[in-house]
């Protein structure tokens, strides 16, 4: 007999309340807060402490709820954000998160919030450095932590920031932001209705093998509780999907050999119940490991296995751009510098991994998820599925970071299936390591670069190859491969250039989308060797690249010439105090010290908005209600970003009203048009155009009624559009109106798809509408004999054509610098290896330093008053920055990323340091 | 199958006896292991069992309790030697880490990186295993017999960690090697603790974690150091780490670690040595 206490039942108080739970043993709390409690304010974003997303607060003390057994909460007190936000300090930080705009995708904030309540309650008026002590065991992905300590600072200090709100160049806090402070917001896993069954998806193991099912029929009969398995023979339509309809190659589920660690075999469908205690390695599957090539060498080798049918030497494609003659320039150049670079897969790190559920309703099966690319999604799964596309709807919930691979589908067709072979609604989501090993990665690449110059310093020939290891599946692998040759130059007048890539299949993880498309990776090696040819010429790096950077009327390697809105000379003047101070300071540092020396860097970065020369287009609807409410369809996923704030600033301008009035209709495929893919740095450009042609539209139906001035000034009021212009008030009465079917008095639905013309066979066109345009300054100090690179601060100038707010354009900079600063220093994902956040490297919020963002506004002709796109272009420049810095304090040149301690002391130590 | 939580040590070493447990404290290093699926065994929690939780002052030295919290050894008041422990405390993960994670968890574990290690090797910790069987006390390089294994017997769980009084004026550091700020596993960590006295170095003690599969002092270099002169250049070199063995991996060569052994050992003995001095004289 056991006469110890087996605790069956566990009571503690939640947020003030008695709440008394049965867990199952080894249980974790976070597991029992969201889903025996409801707390799904609580995050998971790794289920092993390495994220702090579940932080909430025992007894005071902040812990992270996914590494405490849920037993072990009995008898002791236990808040979440959502029961923190009423005290003092919890009030003051969600004005403050909001003001600062501290919380862009949300997903991290409940933890963010938790932690900096804890802190405020010890040290009422903390320092930066106490804020990041207190806050550095939870990880953000998309803010680059800065506004974030801002936040908590100024919430310490009591400083309020005055509140504003308008249109196009208000610095307004986000409109979805005050849910996501709260916690309120509601993620892809947040949203299963409850008793919802799970699916878990069986994955290969091996980088290659063969399988063969045992006998799936007793497995099932001997799990009670598990409703059926799914394998390939239950997709019912085509076994297949992708992004780009040439390449469509990757099944939901592999048939007969799995191509790369983590590809999906089958799925197991059951209650919640038995699907948390369900061990995937009990699946009945023999596997039959196969030769597999890991890298693009093993991939080219004669010999090598072939990924796919009809991609010889798995070659999957390649982009090819040429513009004079650049081996003729290379050989009349007075100087030319030349290097292969080399860097590895990045992890996108969003901390809400994939998740999402589906139902079957009237027939029609319904899908939330967190997508980036909602009508992408309706598309594939009317593939899969081999339904018309009227019976799928695709309702995204809130994104918890996407940074471009939540563009390919993940748990959707396992949801969408699982739920119509059971009848039920069925939920999943994908657990850290599922993340990390099965979608997409930003290319590894490795690329030979020769760059020539005149004794003058005009560039004289750049030569490009580059081969990019695209995985198992094409994915967004041939974007990639065209987007490259037409970016490696830089924002520079090249006339001989020649620029070639390959994406070469493996079998490794689909190689995709990831902010910036392979221009990161070719920016560090061209603007690498832009400072190695300014040394050879004995110019200044910032002086070489003012005398290259492109101008209006100059024509870009694809030999498109813009009239106007070329930006990068005016980014880079724009760094020029910074960059003299900077060199006057490290020469003072370095004259001091010995084993740290301090370099500082500068590189440039361009970016082409939306899809390479091909149609792009993005619609935003509109309605006038009787009642005077003006409704705007936005369709355009805010990943974090701010899509739902800056599209509704630009309509508010278009149609002349307070953006607060309006009535925000997020994206669905039932009720809201397609505004295209969060993707490209393409929403504010191209949603943004169609939301101003919305608003115009709307406008001047308001106007026609009434026969108003063009410049009149709108008032909408209950039932009433007040008209006042020069003659006097009119007063659109709203409520005799004829109503259309959807309820609206006066409706506006318009399409902006930005002008482009195609790329002829040497890459010669017009593949964009609009570039963007950046140069970043670092200072970095190098800890000579450890190898440690320490960023200092950040100086970022960015061409935004019109910052539509200014608040959101500096989030975008800072969280992308963080995101460089991490492939520069730190991050590298090696399956099988770093399948995880605490082998993966992301920065913390001690490890981003201070970033002053230089706002710089050269209209664009096509972009909504003037606005450029800017998703991509706060990483490019940020790593070739970091290189060229240590570079500038040690004259080491690095040129394989990461350059972790170890690389960067190994490359001194060849450079003779001792 | 059951979550077990006893309050007594009857009942705990009941549980032990019936087997297939798995024991928890602060869970931190419990569920990464456990992954996604609900394990198939029972729990012993640890944490409510008397006299494991908390620091004490006892005959000879100090007592810590083996689920003492690594933000409870921050917070304790404790003299000048326990600064490189302190020091190991505050670099632990996270804060959400240090709030939970236990001392004897972090031993029991006995990953090659435990950031206990090198400070309480440092400090002569001896490791209180209590069992049906009454206590015994083993050193802690004898408690952590290689990665992942102790000398914990399957009837036994560790009670405490002994600190035997270190000499006043024994100043002490602590020093963690990472590729970032904050939730590091370390490439490297070095502790170190000594005195001076007369203008000399005296029981200079040196120990390293991430460069062999346990944690270890410097035998070598310790001897090196014994009776030095305060002005004298420290003799810290590839050599004088004998027992080390790093291993390369995604955090660094081997070749890498060592020398990075030897700065970091390098710069923590010059400051201590200062420290020392302004201690002693």
């Amino acid at each position: 007999m056991d006469n110890f206490r087996a605790i069956a039942d566990v009571g503690f108080v939640l947020n003030g309340s008695a709440v008394r739970v049965a867990p199952e043993r080894g249980e974790r709390l976070s597991y029992a807060l969201r889903e025996r409690l409801g707390a799904r304010e609580v995050k998971i974003g790794c289920n092993a402490g390495d994220c702090g997303a579940c932080s909430v607060l025992v007894e005071g003390d902040v812990v992270c709820a996914c590494l405490m057994a849920a037993h072990q909460a009995a008898g002791k007190r236990v808040e979440t954000v959502r029961g923190l936000l009423d005290g003092a300090q919890g009030r003051a930080l969600v004005a403050s998160f909001q003001d600062h705009q501290a919380a862009q995708c949300g997903v991290c904030t409940p933890g963010m919030m938790v932690s900096a309540v804890a802190l405020l309650r010890d040290v009422p008026q903390p320092d930066a450095g106490q804020v990041q002590d207190a806050l550095g065991g939870v990880l953000c992905r998309c803010t680059g932590y800065r506004k974030i300590i801002d936040a908590v600072v100024a919430a310490g200090s009591g400083a309020a920031a005055p509140a504003v709100s308008g249109g196009v160049g208000v610095a307004m806090r986000r409109l979805d932001g005050l849910a996501k402070v709260e916690g309120r917001e509601a993620f892809g896993d947040d949203v299963a209705p409850e008793g919802a069954l799970v699916v878990k998806v069986i994955r290969s193991p091996h980088p290659r093998a063969g399988f063969v099912f045992g006998d799936l029929e007793t497995f099932i009969a001997g799990l009670p509780g598990v409703d059926c398995v799914l394998t390939a023979a239950d997709v019912p339509g085509r076994n297949v999907f992708g992004v780009i309809p040439a390449f469509v190659d990757q099944p939901v589920f592999a048939e007969a050999e799995a191509r790369f660690r983590g590809e999906a075999i089958a799925a197991v469908v059951g209650s919640a119940e038995v699907m948390a205690a369900f061990d995937p390695a009990s699946f009945p599957v023999t596997w039959q490991v196969l030769p597999s090539v890991q890298t693009v060498a093993e991939a080219l080798a004669e010999g090598a296995p072939l990924l796919h049918a009809g991609r010889a030497g798995n070659l999957m494609c390649g982009g090819f751009v040429k513009r004079g003659d650049a081996d003729a320039a290379l050989k009349r150049a007075d100087v030319v510098v030349e290097a292969r670079f080399e860097s590895g897969f990045v992890e996108h790190a969003y901390i809400e991994p994939e998740a999402g559920f589906a139902q079957v309703v009237d027939g029609r099966v319904e899908i939330y998820a967190c997508t980036q690319a909602p009508v992408m999604d309706l598309d594939s799964m009317a593939e899969i599925l081999a339904m018309p596309r009227e019976a799928i709807r695709i309702v995204p919930t809130a994104v918890g970071g996407g940074f471009g691979s939540k563009l390919d589908i993940s748990v959707q067709p396992f949801v969408a299936l699982a739920a119509l072979k059971t009848g039920k609604p069925v939920r999943m989501t994908y657990s850290r390591a599922e993340s990390m090993q099965s979608t997409t990665k930003r290319h590894p690449s490795a690329i030979h670069l020769r760059i020539g110059a005149t004794q003058d310093g005009r560039l004289s020939g750049m030569r490009f190859e580059g081969d990019f290891n695209t995985g198992a599946y094409a994915s967004w692998g041939p974007t990639v491969a065209n987007r490259v040759p037409v970016h490696a130059s830089g924002p520079y007048l090249v006339p001989d250039y020649l620029a070639q890539s390959r994406a070469i299949h493996t079998h490794c993880p689909s190689s995709g989308a990831f902010r910036g498309f392979g221009v990161p990776q070719s920016a560090i090696a061209q603007e690498s060797l832009f400072d190695a040819l300014a040394d050879k010429l004995g110019m200044d790096a910032l002086e070489f690249r003012l005398l290259n950077a492109l101008d209006n009327g100059e024509p870009t390697v694809c030999g498109q010439v813009f009239a106007q809105g070329v930006g990068i000379k005016a980014c880079l003047q724009a760094l020029q105090p910074a960059w003299e101070t900077g060199k006057a300071e490290v020469a003072a540092f370095n004259a001091k010290n010995k084993g740290l020396r301090r370099g500082v860097g500068i590189a440039s970065g361009w970016y082409g908005c939306g899809n390479t020369s091909l149609p792009n287009p993005s619609t935003i609807k509109a309605g006038l209600r009787p009642d005077g409410g003006v409704v705007l369809h936005q369709g355009a996923m805010d990943i974090g970003q701010g899509s739902n704030t800056v599209i509704a600033q630009i309509f508010a301008t278009a149609l002349g009203a307070d953006v607060r009035d309006l009535l925000l209709v997020g994206s669905d495929t039932d009720v809201t048009p397609d505004a295209g893919k969060t993707s490209a740095s393409r929403q504010t450009f191209v949603s943004g155009n169609a939301a101003r042609l919305a608003g115009i539209s709307l406008r001047a139906m308001i106007l026609e009624r009434c026969n108003a001035a063009v410049d009149a000034v709108l008032r909408f009021d209950v039932g009433v559009v007040e008209v006042t212009d020069g003659a006097g008030v009119h007063r659109v009465e709203l409520a005799d109106l004829p109503q259309d079917a959807e309820g609206y008095v006066m409706r506006a639905e318009e399409r902006y798809d930005p002008p482009t013309l195609p790329l002829d066979a040497n890459g010669q066109g017009s593949p964009y509408a609009q570039f963007g345009y950046a140069a970043h300054l670092v200072v970095v100090e190098v800890d000579l004999k450890l190898g440690l690179v320490k960023p200092l601060r950040f100086v970022a100038a960015h061409d935004v054509g019109r910052a539509i707010n200014p608040l959101l354009v500096e989030g975008q900079v800072q969280g992308g610098i963080a995101q460089g600063l991490g492939m520069a220093l730190t991050e590298e994902y090696l399956p099988g290896r770093t399948e995880n956040l605490h082998d993966y490297l992301i920065p913390t919020i001690g490890d981003v330093p201070p970033i002053e963002t230089l706002i710089i506004e050269e209209a664009d002709a096509h972009g909504p008053y003037g606005a450029k796109g800017l998703g991509e272009h706060v990483l490019i420049p940020t790593a070739p920055a970091i290189l060229n810095a240590i570079r500038h304090a040690t004259g080491v040149a690095m040129t394989r990323v990461p350059a972790t301690p170890s690389r960067v002391r190994a490359a001194l130590k060849e450079a003779g340091y001792e | 199958m059951a979550y077990l939580c006893p309050d007594n040590m009857a009942d705990a070493f009941a549980a032990l006896e019936r087997g297939c447990v798995s024991v928890i404290a602060g869970g931190t290093d419990w569920f990464p292991q456990a992954g996604e699926v609900l394990p198939k065994v029972s729990l012993l929690d640890v944490t409510g069992l008397p006299g494991f939780r908390g620091i004490s002052r006892v005959p000879g030295g100090w007592r810590l309790g083996a689920v003492t919290r690594w933000s409870d050894v921050v917070g304790a008041d404790l003299p000048a030697a326990f600064d490189g422990l302190k020091a190991a405390a505050r670099e632990v993960g996270s804060l959400q880490i240090q709030n939970a994670g236990t001392l004897a968890g972090n031993l029991c574990n006995a990953s090659p990186a435990a950031d206990g290690m090198p400070p309480l090797l440092c400090l002569g910790a001896e490791v209180e295993l209590v069992s049906r069987r009454g206590l015994r006390w083993l050193a802690l390089a004898e408690f952590v017999t290689g990665v992942r294994r102790t000398a914990r017997a399957a009837d036994e769980l560790v009670s405490a960690v002994f600190v035997p009084d270190l000499a006043a004026g024994t100043v002490a550091g602590f020093r963690k090697l990472g590729a970032r700020r904050y939730l590091v596993i370390s490439i490297a960590m070095v502790a170190a603790s000594l005195r001076v006295e007369a203008g000399r170095i005296v029981d200079a003690r040196v120990a390293v974690g991430a460069c062999s599969p346990v944690a270890r002092r410097l035998s070598v270099l310790e001897a090196r150091l014994e009776g030095l002169s305060v002005g004298a250049v420290l003799p810290v070199d590839v050599a004088s780490l004998a027992g080390l063995a790093p291993i390369a991996d995604v955090r660094g060569s081997g070749e890498y670690r060592l020398e990075a052994v030897v700065e970091m050992v390098s710069r923590l003995l010059g400051d201590l040595v200062a420290q020392g001095v302004r201690a002693n004289g």
